[in-house]
């Protein structure tokens, strides 16, 4: 007899009901909109029981006072990792979806059909972070990337955006084919496809070549959907090309759902392989912060150096969480403490910096650089909201990303051995050369001319729409609520690490 | 001579090889669409043969599954294909580059 906690189902459950839904509303009405607004209401009420599951100790009618609540014969947990990662996924479904409202009334595409996938997506990203198999965590995986695909390519009529798709889906299929390939030989190694089983069984095959094959091919699936360089080449176009709205759920939701899916996989299922999957993830950290940045440094278009910029990121979440697992020594859970911090701040600054262009975009009508010359002239408080977003992503204090970077330089040189040494030094080479392309787009918003095709009277006749400036509004208070009380962040990621809990560490 | 779970693993990692080869070399989407369900195939061959071999039944279900994942893929991908071809009477996928830097 299956018994379930539906307490620790609820948000789930809730997300699900939405879909459906928001889907039959789309059908039955011509105002669209509603279907938005059922969306963003389901996404609220599914923010409730997260609340209540985090804080289930204190609470009276919490059935279990259990710290994580184990669900289908250990495929399903719901624990403190679980929950941090649930409540990121719901507020970027939430800002993508306020974003969305603006942005779709102002194009009349298909709205409905719309938001239904983007709810779809974000559960998808719920069930991730939960899944503690293989198989859930395939089949959640995809329900995060397969609706994100469709999003991408939005624009039917554009055909930068169906190229934009194609090029996402055609690595994202790859990526999976890799990822399940190297599932497929593991099973046949172990013999099981949950992560605590394979972490014990995998002792015993860990001289195998098949084994260590096998391992690559999960990392380096894994590495496409976090867009890690090598791995990378689809990010910038894929970020250009598709509506902006999904371009900042791109960037958080389904890069949450990759890194959500790789730091499960290597902390619980592969402690057996860290000297392979080590390495391997300091490599391509490295490699992210150099060429993302780099790159970044000659862009011209706001939304591919926003691409590349997430692509650095990237890099820095991914470099404690190498440094530690390659040098196969020391205390796993501050790396992962720093990773999962970095990851909520980023979350927060990035759909921020995302709202703020997309306003910006909206008004200009451009993402060139050049077009946004002058803006603080004749839009202040959207200039200093970008000035907000960006030197937070630069890690300026006392903007959230300081705190991100501090986090991460700390567990990479906490370490204390060269491989932590020598990456906290390229992370911070490459702080300096982020900071001068952030620098970029601040010296155009702030110190330059207005260029002469903007006409300023057309480009401010509409007011911002207030879903849009909500969702920014939200971002700006987090950033600043974590850049100022940093203490937040860290009890974030310290809730988070009762994963590592249950790898008894 | 009997044919053991090692044949099966060899022929999924061929394979596998031969849809690797076809999405890097070939530039029509199509072409490229079928070799990636080619690797998805050779994943669930490899599923089967060894949990028929391991005496387990975990390895087929999860071969259902990604028989699943695989057709929702396909329903995305073609979707996707048939909007860039109305376009552009044509699949080769060199042809996009509107998006570069």
């Amino acid at each position: 007899m299956l018994t379930l906690d539906y307490h620790a189902l609820l948000p789930e459950l809730i997300v699900a009901g939405t879909v459906l839904v928001t889907l039959v509303v789309d059908i039955v009405t011509r105002r669209k909109h509603l279907v938005a607004i059922i969306g963003v209401l389901g996404l609220f009420a599914a923010a409730v029981p997260i609340l209540t599951l985090s804080f289930c100790g204190s609470l009276d009618f919490c059935s279990s006072t259990e710290a994580s609540r184990v669900m289908f014969g250990g495929a399903y947990v719901i624990d403190g990792y679980a929950l941090v990662l649930k409540g990121v996924f719901i507020f970027a479904g939430f800002v993508a979806l306020l974003l969305s409202i603006g942005y779709l009334e102002s194009d009349r595409y298909y709205e409905g059909e719309y938001y239904f996938l983007l709810v779809a997506s974000v559960l998808g990203g719920m069930a991730m972070a939960s899944s503690r198999d293989f198989v859930s965590m395939i089949v959640a995986l995809e329900l995060v990337s397969g609706p994100a695909f469709m999003l991408a390519g939005w624009r039917k009529g554009d055909a930068r955006s169906n190229e934009a798709s194609l090029k996402f889906f055609i690595t994202g299929v790859i990526a999976l084919a890799l990822t399940l390939f190297g599932v497929s030989l593991l099973y046949g190694l172990t013999g099981t496809q949950q992560f605590d089983q394979i972490a014990v069984l995998s002792e015993t095959v860990a001289d195998v070549p098949l084994f260590t094959l096998a391992v690559i091919f999960i990392v380096l699936g894994f590495g496409f959907k976090v867009s890690a360089v090598p791995f990378h080449f689809w990010t910038p176009d894929t970020y250009q090309g598709a509506p902006p709205p999904v371009t900042a759920w791109l960037s958080v939701g389904s890069k949450g759902a990759g890194f959500v899916a790789l730091l499960t996989v290597c902390y619980l299922a592969l402690p057996a392989a860290t000297d392979v999957w080590g390495p391997l993830i300091w490599i391509v950290a490295a490699l992210s912060m150099t060429v993302g940045n780099v790159v970044a440094l000659k862009q011209t278009n706001v939304m591919r150096l926003l691409g590349y910029s997430s692509i650095a990121q990237a890099g820095f979440m991914l470099a404690p969480f190498g440094a530690v697992a390659a040098s196969g020594a020391g205390d796993l859970a501050r790396p992962f403490q720093a990773t999962i911090t970095y990851f909520v701040i980023y979350a927060v600054m990035n759909l921020g910096a995302f709202g703020t262009a997309i306003i910006i975009g909206q008004r200009v009508g451009s993402y060139e650089l050049e077009d946004w010359g002058g803006l603080s002239k004749y839009a202040t408080g959207v200039a200093l909201s970008l000035a907000v977003f960006f030197m937070s992503l630069a890690g300026v204090p006392p903007l959230a990303g300081w705190f991100a970077k501090f986090a991460m330089f700390r567990a990479t040189i906490g370490v204390g051995n060269w491989w932590g040494y020598s990456i906290a030094i390229v992370a911070a080479v490459n702080a300096v050369i982020a900071f001068v392309y952030y620098a970029k787009v601040m010296k155009s918003a702030f110190f330059d001319d207005v260029p002469e095709g903007i006409d300023v009277d057309v480009a401010m006749s509409d007011a911002i729409p207030a879903p849009i400036g909500l969702a920014v509004g939200l971002a700006v208070v987090g950033v600043f609520l974590f850049g100022v009380l940093p203490g937040l962040a860290a009890n974030v990621g310290n809730f988070s690490t009762d994963l590592l809990g249950t790898l008894g560490l | 001579m009997t044919v053991t779970v090692t044949w099966y693993l060899v022929l999924a990692a061929a394979l596998f090889s031969m849809g690797a080869a076809g999405v890097l070399i070939r530039r029509n989407a199509l072409i490229m669409f079928m070799s990636i369900e080619l690797m998805l195939n050779s994943v669930n061959l490899t599923f089967v043969a060894v949990s028929k071999h391991l005496g387990l039944i975990e390895g087929q279900v999860a071969a259902l599954f990604v028989m699943v994942i695989a057709a929702a893929e396909v329903t995305v991908g073609l979707a996707i294909i048939v909007a860039i071809f109305r376009f552009r009477s044509s699949a080769n996928v060199d042809e996009l580059s509107e998006l570069r830097g």
